[in-house]
């Protein structure tokens, strides 16, 4: 039974083809749905720390955490433990005490160091393409596996090729002879 | 059938050009915003106890470096030339000035007489003026023409050629 199924040149009925189609046009959404999903669930916490009244430290690392240690490699003011990321997290607390918000210390930051300071590049110019092209990858990437996959199963659907009479005719006979074989 | 092959060459084109850009582009030269701006102010206790300010310096060129005596071997083959570049152009109103970042009294204290400075160096408590430059990493130093604007920052050690330019430069506008 399973050569069967393995069988290519099965046929299966349209009713079949069109779920198949369908499954897959839903593959490639949910594909294109899953890194929406991620920041989408962290995007909450990171409100309510805002709104609520965390204590100094927190908003510190908060702010912190948004800023690149400018003599580390892909670490951020927070969480990096040079002497000048530490003299930097000092400065936040005292800009913080002082009333400044989030943002206008960051602009503070990138004033004096410019965007390169700022761990999550800002969304303009040139910088559109570090967030656009993985969208844009992942688009393709997703049109390419569906349409790999529909012909896969295009292929799978074709008929097979006429079997020779001569060659089915042995295989029954050799069928029977065994069978037989087997009963004695 | 023809376009079709055509198409993955084509769509590697924006990619090799992006690969070109971003091999082309030293990811350690970091752009200052503070060229062509007005310098931040400062306020630095000088070594031997007197306190200098960048307000107190108005309409003077300025050349600013932050060092530090760990910085080897960057800040200590430049260090001459800060000297002789000073000691050349005091006269003609060029001030220069050290910042000394994260760094110890005494082993700032040994490096200055190891190069007989005699330009006012100062410590920078806190890292507020190092900050306040956008400055990560020694040496840097900033040119500073008369009228209070950096017209240009160089990150790394200085040489003879580049100071000899700069200088010049401040010097000359009026």
């Amino acid at each position: 039974m399973g050569l069967h199924r393995r069988r290519p040149g099965r046929p299966g009925s349209i009713a079949t083809r069109r779920r198949e189609r369908w499954a897959l046009a839903l593959l490639a959404c949910l594909s294109l749905l899953m890194p929406l999903a991620a920041p989408a669930a962290t995007g909450p916490a990171k409100a309510d720390a805002g709104v609520s009244s965390p204590d100094l430290e927190e908003r510190v690392r908060d702010v912190a955490s948004e800023l690149r240690c400018v003599v580390c490699q892909n670490l951020s003011v927070a969480d990096s433990p040079s002497d000048l990321a530490k003299e930097m997290r000092n400065l936040i607390r005292e800009l913080l005490q002082q009333g400044k918000s989030r943002e206008e210390i960051k602009a503070y930051f990138v004033s004096r160091y410019g965007d390169f300071v700022l761990l999550e590049p800002p969304k303009r110019g040139f910088n559109l393409l570090v967030w656009g092209l993985p969208f844009a990858a992942l688009l393709v990437g997703a049109c390419g596996v569906y349409l790999v996959a529909k012909r896969w199963t295009e292929r799978g659907h074709q008929a097979a090729p006429p079997l020779d009479p001569a060659y089915a005719e042995r295989v029954r006979r050799e069928l029977k002879e065994r069978e037989g074989r087997a009963g004695s | 059938m023809s376009w079709k092959k055509a198409l993955i060459p084509l769509a590697c084109v924006p990619l090799i050009i992006l690969l070109a850009y971003g091999f082309r582009t030293d990811p350690k030269a970091i752009p200052s915003p503070l060229v062509e701006k007005a310098a931040p102010g400062f306020r630095i206790a000088i070594y031997d106890g007197d306190d200098l300010s960048l307000e107190g310096l108005k309409g003077k060129p300025v050349v600013l470096n932050f060092w530090a005596s760990w910085c080897y071997p960057a800040c200590y083959e430049e260090a001459p030339l800060l000297e002789a570049t000073w000691w050349k152009y005091k006269d003609q109103g060029l001030m220069m000035v050290g910042v000394d970042i994260q760094d110890k009294e005494a082993n700032a204290r040994e490096f200055m007489g190891r190069f007989n400075f005699t330009f006012p160096n100062g410590p920078d408590p806190g890292s507020k003026v190092s900050i306040d430059y956008g400055v990560y990493g020694v040496p840097e130093t900033f040119f500073i023409d008369r009228q209070g604007r950096i017209t240009y920052k160089h990150v790394g050690g200085l040489t003879p050629e580049l100071i000899e330019e700069q200088v010049r430069a401040i010097l000359k506008e009026r």
